[in-house]
C-alpha cells in the first residue's frame, strides 16, 4: 500500500488542464468506484467519471473485483455479509492514492460505514481508517482535494440540482457541485424550494414502503417542476432514477441525468430514462 | 394501549389516502419547521449548547443511580413522596392507590406522555375515577378517543370543522347554535369548560421535563398555563415522570430548556416553564396537600446498559418527526404506539419489544434529517440500524418476506464473486432492455412491481460499465488514436 499523499497538496487549477499533476511529477492514481447502480443502469456515468478524472490530472483504473458497496446488506440489517463485501472492497481499493465514487450514498457507505462496519474483523482497523480517509464523493474530490475551480464546459439552460441526503448529510458536501455548475458557460442554477429534503428514495425502503416513498418522491416531484428548469442534476443514481421513475409517471417533461454528465460534456445520449 | 406497530404499513397506506389528514400534515412542515430554522439561525451559540446539553445528559445516564437518589432525598425533604415503578401496570396501581387513599375522584391531567405509555386512563377511567386531559390538544383526542399523533402537538392530525363539531357533540351544556369558526371561539370554549374542571378536581397529574436533582423540582414547559392549574390547584399533585428526565442543577437545567423551546416550536422559550417543589408549605398561599412522584422504569434500566443509550438523552422536543420524511408523509398514528417519528421507531421497539415493531425500523430512508436536527445529537438513524440488525438476527416478522431476504442472500453471494456478478448483471441489463424494446417499459417486469406501482422504472442505458469499459480499454490500447471521451456505445 502506498502512503497517503496529504489532501492538501494539490494545488488550485482548472479542470482541462491535463498532463499536469498534483504531487510534482506523478499524477494521483485513482481507483474508480464505479457503484452498481451506475454499471447497470447508466454506463455513461462512469464514463464522464473518468473523463473529469483524467481531465484534472489522474490516472484512472476500473478495479475487476468491485461489485456493490453493501449497502442492500447493511440496510436490511445483515452486518455480517455487508462484511464480506465490504472487505472485498478494501483490498481491491487499497493500492490506490484515492478513491472516487460518482455518488454521495456508496462514498458514505466506504468512508463513514466501513471503520465500524469492519471493526474487529480480520482487517486492522488502521488499515480500514486509511482506506476510508481517501474515499471521496467524485465533485468533492474534484473541488477539495484536486482543487477544480472551473469547468470548461458548456450547456444552455435552466438547471436545477438536487442534494442527495448522503452528500449533503453524510459528507457535508454542498457548494462543491454548484461551484462546478456555476462555472460552466450558459448553465443558469435554479435552487430548489426545499434543497434539504430526501427524495423518498432510500434504497430497498423505496421498495418496500413503496407508497410512502411515493409520496416523498411527489414532493420532490413537484419542486422541480416548480423552478421551471427543463433538466434536474444530482450526484446519486439511486435519487435520479426515483425522480425520473415519478416525473415520466406524471408525464413531466422534465430531463434528468447525473451531474457528471454534464460537468463532462457529455450531454450528447439520451438523458435518463429518455431514448 | 394496544399496539399496532406490527401493522405500519397498512396503517400508513390508511394515512396516505386519508384526505383531510393530508391536509392537517401540511402544517408540520409550515409551522415548526420553518420556525425551527429561524430560532436556530437567530442563536449563534446553538451548536455549542447542543454539545454542552448532551455532555449534560451522558453525565447524569453514567450516575443515573446516584442523581436519583439525591433527588429522592430532596423530594423527601420537602414532604413529598417517591414511588418507584418498574412497569407501566405498577406505575398505574401506585397511582389508583394514592387517589383511593387520598379520596379523589375528580382527576385533571396535565399533558404527559409517559401517562400515555403507561395507559393510566384507561385504567382510571373504568374504575370510576373521571378524568379530564387540560392541554388543549390532549383534551381534543379524549373526546374523540384517540392517542397523540405528536409528542408535543397530540391533535396535529385534526383540523378546527373536526374541533367544532366535536364540541357541539359533547358540551351540550352550552347554546346549540353558538359560532365556532374561529380558532379564539374554540380556544374560549375550552377554557370555559376546563375552569371547571380544575376547580373541581381533587388530584391533578402532570408529567415532567425535566426533575432537578440539586432542588427535587419537576419542570414542566407549557404554552397554555394548564400544567400550572392542574398542579397547583388540587388537593393532591402526582407527576408522573421516566427515570431519565433527571438533569443534576438548575444551571443544566436552563442550558437545556434554551434548546427545547427552539427545537419544538421555534419558540425563545415556552409561554409557561414551572418547578414544583413539593406540597405546600406551612404559611404557603397555595399548592397540594399531597405531593407524589412516580418514577417510570418500564425497560430504562435496560436500554441504560445497551447500545440504545443516547436515545435517553431525548427531551421529547418533536423536531426529529418534524423533520421527517415519513412522519411528514404518513403522520403519528401510523407508527401504532405512543411515541412516534424517528423517536418512535427507536424507542418503540426497546419498550414493546422488537417482535411487536420491526417494521418500524425500517420506515426510514435513512436520510439523516432527524440526527441533524436532533437538539441533544442523538445518532437516530444509527440506532434504527442497530433494530434492523437486531431484527435481522431474531427474524422478527413484519422486515424483509422471505422471497425478499432470498433474493438479498443470492445478491450478497453474488456480489462476493465479480466475476459470476459481472456476468450475471450483463444477463439481467440485457434482458431489461430487451422487455424495454418489446413493451416500452418495465411495468410487470419481475421483482419491479413494488416500484411500478407509483413510478416508472426508467430503462438501462444499455451494456454494463464493467463491459464497456473493459472493450474501451482494448480499444484505446489498440488505436494510437486520442480517445474522444467517449464510451464505445453498444
Ligand atoms: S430524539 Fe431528539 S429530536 Fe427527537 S424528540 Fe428526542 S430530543 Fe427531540
Amino acid at each position: 500500500m502506498r502512503p497517503q499523499r496529504p489532501e492538501t497538496a494539490a494545488s488550485a487549477r482548472t479542470a482541462g488542464s491535463a498532463g499536469r499533476t498534483a504531487n510534482g511529477g506523478q499524477s494521483p492514481h485513482v481507483g474508480l468506484f464505479v457503484t452498481c447502480l451506475v454499471d447497470l443502469m447508466r454506463p455513461s456515468v462512469g464514463f464522464a467519471a473518468v473523463k473529469l478524472l483524467e481531465e484534472a490530472g489522474c490516472r484512472v483504473s476500473v478495479p475487476r473485483t468491485q461489485t456493490c458497496c453493501g449497502q442492500p446488506a447493511y440496510n436490511s440489517g445483515d452486518c455480517a455479509e455487508a462484511a464480506r463485501i465490504a472487505r472485498q472492497v478494501v483490498e481491491a481499493f487499497e493500492p490506490f492514492d484515492y478513491v472516487v465514487a460518482p455518488s454521495g450514498s456508496c462514498a458514505g457507505m466506504l468512508k463513514r460505514h466501513y471503520p465500524a462496519l469492519l471493526a474487529g474483523g480480520a482487517i486492522a482497523p488502521e488499515r480500514v481508517a486509511a482506506f476510508a480517509a481517501k474515499v471521496h464523493e467524485l465533485t468533492a474530490f474534484l473541488v477539495d482535494v484536486l482543487g477544480v475551480e472551473r469547468i470548461n464546459a458548456r450547456h444552455d439552460g435552466r438547471v436545477t440540482y438536487h442534494d442527495s441526503c448522503s452528500c449533503l448529510r453524510e459528507l457535508g458536501i454542498r457548494e462543491q457541485p454548484r461551484r462546478l455548475l456555476r462555472s460552466i458557460k450558459g448553465l443558469e442554477l435554479v435552487e430548489l424550494a426545499r434543497p434539504e429534503e430526501c427524495c423518498g428514495f432510500g434504497g430497498l425502503f423505496s421498495v418496500k414502503y413503496g407508497a410512502i416513498s411515493n409520496a416523498i418522491v411527489a414532493r420532490k416531484a413537484a419542486d422541480i417542476t416548480a423552478t421551471g428548469a427543463p433538466l434536474v442534476l444530482a450526484g446519486d443514481l439511486g435519487c435520479l432514477l426515483n425522480i425520473k421513475g415519478k416525473l415520466r409517471r406524471e408525464g413531466r417533461a422534465v430531463s434528468v441525468r447525473h451531474i457528471a454528465e454534464v460537468l463532462a460534456g457529455m450531454t450528447d445520449a439520451p438523458a435518463i430514462g429518455e431514448e | 394501549m394496544r399496539a399496532t406497530s406490527q401493522a405500519f404499513l397498512e396503517n400508513a397506506e390508511r394515512a396516505l389516502g386519508d384526505v383531510q389528514l393530508q391536509r392537517a400534515l401540511e402544517n408540520v412542515p409550515r409551522g415548526f419547521v420553518t420556525k425551527r430554522a429561524a430560532a436556530r439561525a437567530r442563536l449563534p451559540e446553538f451548536d455549542a449548547l447542543r454539545d454542552e446539553a448532551r455532555a449534560i445528559k451522558d453525565h447524569v445516564l453514567a450516575n443515573l443511580d446516584l442523581y436519583l437518589e439525591e433527588y429522592e432525598r430532596k423530594v423527601v425533604e420537602a414532604g413529598g413522596h417517591v414511588h418507584w415503578a418498574a412497569s407501566s401496570a405498577e406505575a398505574r396501581a401506585i397511582i389508583v392507590d394514592i387517589l383511593n387513599a387520598a379520596g379523589a375522584r375528580r382527576v385533571t391531567k396535565g399533558k404527559s406522555m409517559v401517562s400515555e405509555e403507561m395507559a393510566l386512563n384507561e385504567a382510571l377511567v373504568p374504575q370510576g375515577f373521571e378524568v379530564t386531559e387540560t392541554d388543549l390538544g390532549e383534551y381534543l383526542i379524549q373526546l374523540r378517543g384517540e392517542t397523540p399523533s405528536h409528542i408535543i402537538a397530540p391533535a396535529v392530525h385534526l383540523n378546527k370543522e373536526q374541533v367544532a363539531t366535536d364540541f357541539r357533540r359533547h358540551h351540550r351544556a352550552l347554546p346549540a347554535g353558538r359560532p365556532l369558526h374561529e380558532p379564539s371561539a374554540l380556544v374560549a370554549e375550552a377554557r370555559q369548560v376546563l375552569r371547571e374542571k380544575f376547580l373541581a378536581a381533587d388530584a391533578g397529574i402532570t408529567g415532567a421535563n425535566f426533575l432537578v436533582a440539586e432542588t427535587g423540582s419537576a419542570v414542566i414547559v407549557t404554552n397554555e398555563g394548564n400544567g400550572d392549574l392542574t398542579q397547583t390547584l388540587a388537593r393532591v399533585h402526582i407527576v408522573v415522570a421516566s427515570l431519565e428526565k433527571i438533569v443534576p442543577t438548575l444551571e443544566d437545567t436552563t442550558t437545556i430548556l434554551r434548546l427545547l423551546a427552539r427545537s419544538a416550536t421555534g419558540q425563545e422559550c415556552a409561554t409557561y416553564t414551572t418547578f414544583s417543589c413539593g406540597p405546600r408549605r406551612p404559611g404557603d398561599v397555595d399548592g397540594p396537600e399531597e405531593y407524589h412522584v412516580v418514577l417510570l422504569d418500564n425497560g430504562r434500566s435496560e436500554l441504560l446498559a445497551s447500545d440504545f443509550r443516547p436515545i435517553l438523552r431525548c427531551i421529547r422536543c418533536g423536531a426529529c418527526m418534524n423533520h421527517c420524511p415519513v412522519y411528514q408523509a404518513v403522520g403519528g398514528h401510523a407508527y401504532g404506539w405512543v411515541y412516534p417519528g424517528p423517536v418512535g421507531a427507536v424507542l418503540t421497539p426497546a419498550l414493546i419489544g422488537i417482535a411487536e415493531a420491526a417494521p418500524l425500523p425500517e420506515a426510514s430512508t435513512f436520510c439523516g434529517r432527524c440526527e441533524e436536527v436532533c437538539p441533544m445529537q442523538i445518532p437516530l438513524p444509527g440506532l434504527l440500524r442497530k433494530w434492523r440488525m437486531r431484527a435481522h438476527e431474531a427474524q422478527a416478522p413484519g422486515t424483509t418476506p422471505w422471497q425478499g431476504r432470498l433474493a438479498l442472500r443470492a445478491w450478497g453471494w453474488l456480489a462476493r464473486h465479480p466475476r459470476l456478478y459481472q456476468l450475471a448483471a450483463r444477463l439481467g441489463v440485457g434482458i431489461a432492455r430487451g422487455f424495454w424494446a418489446r413493451y416500452g417499459r418495465l411495468v410487470g417486469a419481475p421483482f419491479t412491481s413494488a416500484w411500478t406501482r407509483y413510478r416508472d422504472l426508467p430503462a438501462p442505458e444499455g451494456g454494463t460499465f464493467q463491459a464497456r469499459w473493459r472493450r474501451h480499454q482494448r480499444h484505446r490500447q489498440l488505436s494510437s488514436a486520442q480517445w474522444r471521451h467517449k464510451g464505445p456505445g453498444q
